[in-house]
């Protein structure tokens, strides 16, 4: 379906904010008022130009940035999960591994042994390559992993981390 | 040098504001600009580059069908056309100098890999990285 240039101008100014501060929250409202347009229409108009949910593209990005930091720098896990917006490590643990198949340490295990050729190619269209392809949400991922191993491991919820009281909402937003 | 590439074209949404964006703020200069009825052909080009252009053009019909002119604007209003790069000496530099003509950066400047680079758009929505040279 087409959608006015002006506006998709607008959206993307909005998708610009959250790469530059993808650590930051952005609640629709925030993003609505960088387009200027209603709340409503925000969500709507974005996921129809992007594809995805502005919160889902939030998501993507933080990862991606997660990432790079494991890949690139010496930064602990727990330090790179704060400055990739999340609140508590075991979220991110849980949403990266969920996103990206494995855990934040193995990553890094895995591109430490990686032979590097890529320094020809300017690092931040790189990192955008790398960025994960999320299709689907989130839950809808784990609803899937959870259902091909339910037999393997029933208990695996009991064993999560208890999460501090009003992470819960923004957690739900951002995923 | 007498082969090589001389021109690469952008999809601009309207070629007044572009030429404003990349003579005025940019400080590119118009190398040529020729109208015929409603076909506008502009060319700018970097002060240090005089054999390259940078065309600058709006997606329309008679050239494309007005179907194909609307994708093609809905594309690059996404910012999803390829990516764009401009060389600088000082990105910082440059960065404090265009943001003060109001250029809408993307992302500051960030030091990596021993360069600086930094993101803008021009108001089409076409993204540029701006990446210092190494030296």
């Amino acid at each position: 379906m087409s959608q006015d240039p002006e506006l998709l101008r607008r959206l993307l100014r909005a998708k610009d904010r959250m790469d530059a501060a993808s650590h930051e929250e952005w609640p629709v409202r925030r993003l609505a008022r960088v387009s200027g347009v209603s709340e409503a229409h925000f969500a709507r108009s974005f996921k129809e130009a992007f594809g995805v949910p502005p919160h889902r593209y939030l998501l993507t990005r933080r990862i991606e940035r997660a990432t790079a930091l494991l890949r690139d720098t010496e930064l602990p896990i727990t330090e790179i999960a704060f400055q990739t917006g999340w609140n508590s490590l075991g979220t991110f643990g849980r949403t990266f591994r969920d996103i990206t198949g494995e855990s934040p340490g193995e990553l890094r295990a895995r591109e430490k042994a990686a032979p590097r050729e890529v320094e020809r190619v300017p690092v931040c269209f790189l990192s955008a390559a790398h960025r994960p392809d999320l299709t689907i949400a989130v839950s809808e991922k784990r609803r899937q992993a959870a259902g091909s191993r339910a037999h393997l491991n029933s208990s695996v919820r009991s064993r999560e981390p208890a999460r501090t009281p009003g992470s819960g909402s923004e957690e739900r937003e951002v995923l | 040098m007498n082969q090589g590439v001389g021109m690469v074209g952008l999809y601009v949404r309207d070629q007044d504001e572009a030429v404003e964006f990349y003579v005025e703020k940019l400080g590119f200069r118009v190398h040529t600009d020729v109208r015929n009825g409603d076909y506008r052909w502009l060319t700018v080009q970097h002060p240090d580059q005089p054999s390259f252009q940078l065309g600058l053009f709006r997606p329309d019909s008679p050239v494309l069908d007005a179907g194909t002119a609307q994708a093609l604007r809905e594309v690059v209003a996404k910012g999803a056309m390829p990516p764009l790069v401009l060389t600088v000496d000082d990105c910082r530099a440059a960065y404090d100098r265009l943001r003060a003509r109001g250029v809408e950066f993307t992302q500051e400047p960030v030091e990596r890999f021993g360069s600086v680079d930094a993101g803008f758009r021009d108001p089409s929505g076409n993204g540029w990285k701006m990446i210092e040279a190494r030296r």
